[in-house]
């Protein structure tokens, strides 16, 4: 549905996107992660159209952003980082226009205006000018505006930002919903969101693509992936010894009544640690944990290591 | 058709924030107030008790220079301050059709200013009997006038996020093209520069166009002038905003 091939941009001489590629097939949510400045907001507006790409294009459903913009254009919502709308416009006028634009007409307009309203819970401010809304609601305003025209592929930049928690769930639940028939990008900086919602992550540090995969991938990468938590009332002489022993053991840390093992061989540690466990009955165990690995530390260790890059 | 939909549908939105906010109508009350003042008090119009809208239509094209800049300088740099720029250019849309519709907007309202001038016209009636072609001629060059003035506004606008450089451009270029063909100025420029230097200026310049739509002559170059400066603007606009639209 969305193909993005070798995208490049340059500004000046800041290399912001740095030959990217990659496609969304109907069904999947892709979540970008990155760091500020990475260049995410700079990939989707080449892939919205907005800017013209320094090389590289991107396909949507078959029509090229760069050569045929307009047919392209019609297959995409977009929702631009920081929401802007026009603030002197009422909300039923602002998206009356957007449909107006999207080649709506008459009655199947205030039709589609009216259940965008109510799809995205805008009814108690539809007649309300747009600079006198709260943050929030001018991000679900701009949301709206995306949605109205039901495009197969859509595009966000942010679309949490500024909600509060429970339309951030709503938000999340809502692109659940939508995603069999969509494809659809997300950018975000909450990694639970990439979780929650997200079928593939990838992360974008200056420029290029650093990881692509499943969250539960991405996880793997984690130091923490197949480690295992023990807590104990107290802490028995022999036990970190006999931990450190274990050939599947890489490391053994210790804060206050648990020990994290951490493992040289994932599947192999958590029988070697059940064995010890059993063993030594006399250990006051009083929880086990497999831990299945933080996205945190991973896009920790992808981005971080090249921050000297980033600072230029 | 979908162009067409696309431009009314931008000129719509255009003229409607237009008049949402109190910036148009102290536009409105400004000029009328400041074409009266000009016309009646600086050049004793009544006074001289002629049925000639001449004087009337003398101070139009420097009021023009001020407040036709002031409308034009927030078409592009607006949007681009507020960052609405990339909602409207990612809509399925040409930039040309962004362009014109926002020109059309503004050039129906600097229009309507105009337009509302008609007291001034009943005045005439009053006090003789008017050409009636001069006054019609002299409606279509202003608002001919006003539109070349917007487009040359719309284009520095199109430059930069700032209004104020925005604004200043627009003067500049104004006053320029209209120096350069107005008697005062060209009378002093020919005594040193060549005769061919000083009219090969002028023809670009609006004043003698302008001067001409007074006199009730309309001749098809005088409109294929104003049309050309207008398309000419407008494909810059288009050219600068395709290149830098996220500056
Ligand atoms: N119009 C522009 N002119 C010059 N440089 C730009 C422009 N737009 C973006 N950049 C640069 O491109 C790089 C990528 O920016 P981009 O906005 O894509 O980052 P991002 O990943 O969206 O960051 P964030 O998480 O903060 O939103 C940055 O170094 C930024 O300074
Ligand atoms: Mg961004």
């Amino acid at each position: 549905m969305l193909k993005v091939n070798h995208l490049r941009k340059t500004f000046g001489p800041i290399q912001a996107v740095n030959d990217v590629s990659f496609h969304v097939e109907r069904g999947e949510v892709l979540g970008f992660l990155g760091p500020n400045g990475a260049g995410k907001t700079t990939t989707m507006r080449m892939i919205t159209g907005f800017l013209p790409p320094t090389s590289g294009t991107a396909i949507i459903t078959g029509h090229d952003i760069v050569r045929e913009p307009v047919p392209a254009k019609k297959q995409i919502g977009y929702l631009p980082e920081n929401a802007p709308v026009y603030s002197d416009m009422t909300v039923w006028n602002y998206l009356a226009f957007i449909a107006t634009i999207r080649g709506f007409t008459g009655c199947q307009r205030q039709e589609r205006v009216g259940k965008t309203i109510e799809l995205c819970r805008l009814e108690s401010v539809k007649h309300q000018a747009i600079g006198t809304l709260s943050k929030g609601y001018r991000q679900r305003t701009c949301f709206a505006q995306a949605l109205i025209h039901d495009p197969p592929i859509l595009i966000m930049d942010e679309p949490t930002d500024g909600l509060d928690p429970n339309q951030k769930h709503v938000v999340r639940m809502m692109i659940r919903d939508m995603a069999p028939q969509k494809a659809i990008v997300i950018s975000t900086h909450i990694l639970e969101e990439v979780e929650a919602v997200c079928t593939r992550a990838m992360v974008i540090c200056n420029g290029s693509i650093a990881a692509n995969g499943s969250p539960a991938d991405l996880k793997t990468k984690s130091r923490t992936y197949g480690a295992i938590e023990l807590t104990l009332s107290s802490m028995p002489g022999d036990l970190i010894s006999k931990l450190q022993q274990l050939p599947s053991a890489a490391k053994v840390e210790t804060r206050d009544h648990s020990v994290t093992i951490y493992p040289r061989d994932p599947k192999q540690l958590f029988p070697d640690v059940m064995g010890l466990v059993k063993a030594n009955s006399a250990w006051p165990l009083t929880g086990l944990k497999a831990l299945d690995g933080r996205l945190d530390d991973v896009f920790r260790n992808l981005t971080q290591a090249r921050e000297p890059a980033a600072t230029r | 058709m979908d162009s067409i939909r696309n431009i009314t549908a931008i000129t719509k939105r255009e003229l409607g924030s237009y008049f949402e906010s109190p910036v148009a109508y102290v536009f409105m009350v400004v000029f009328l107030v400041l074409i009266g003042f000009l016309t009646f008090f600086v050049s004793r119009f009544y006074e001289a008790g002629q049925a000639d809208l001449r004087p009337f239509f003398f101070w139009h094209p420097w009021m023009f220079l001020i407040l036709v800049p002031a409308v034009a300088m927030r078409l592009w740099a607006e949007e681009r301050r507020s960052g609405t720029i990339e909602t409207l250019l990612t809509l399925p849309i040409t930039m040309t059709q962004a362009t014109l519709g926002k020109f059309i907007a503004a050039w129906i309202f600097l229009a309507l200013a105009i337009l509302l001038t008609f007291p001034i016209v009943l005045t005439t009636a009053y006090l003789g009997a008017p050409d009636r072609g001069a006054i019609m001629g002299g409606y279509l060059g202003s608002v001919l006038l006003a539109g070349a003035y917007l487009s040359v506004g719309m284009l520095t606008s199109a430059f930069t996020r700032n209004q104020v450089i925005s604004f200043v451009l627009a003067v500049v270029i104004c006053l320029f093209l209209l120096l350069a063909g107005w008697p005062p100025v060209t009378d002093l420029v020919a005594r040193w520069a060549p005769d061919w230097l000083v009219q090969g200026v002028a023809a670009f310049s609006f004043m003698p166009h302008y001067e001409a739509f007074q006199k009730g002559v309309l001749d098809i170059r005088d409109f294929a002038y104003y049309f050309s400066i207008m398309i000419f603007m407008l494909f810059g606009t288009n050219l600068v905003l395709e290149n830098r639209k996220s500056a």
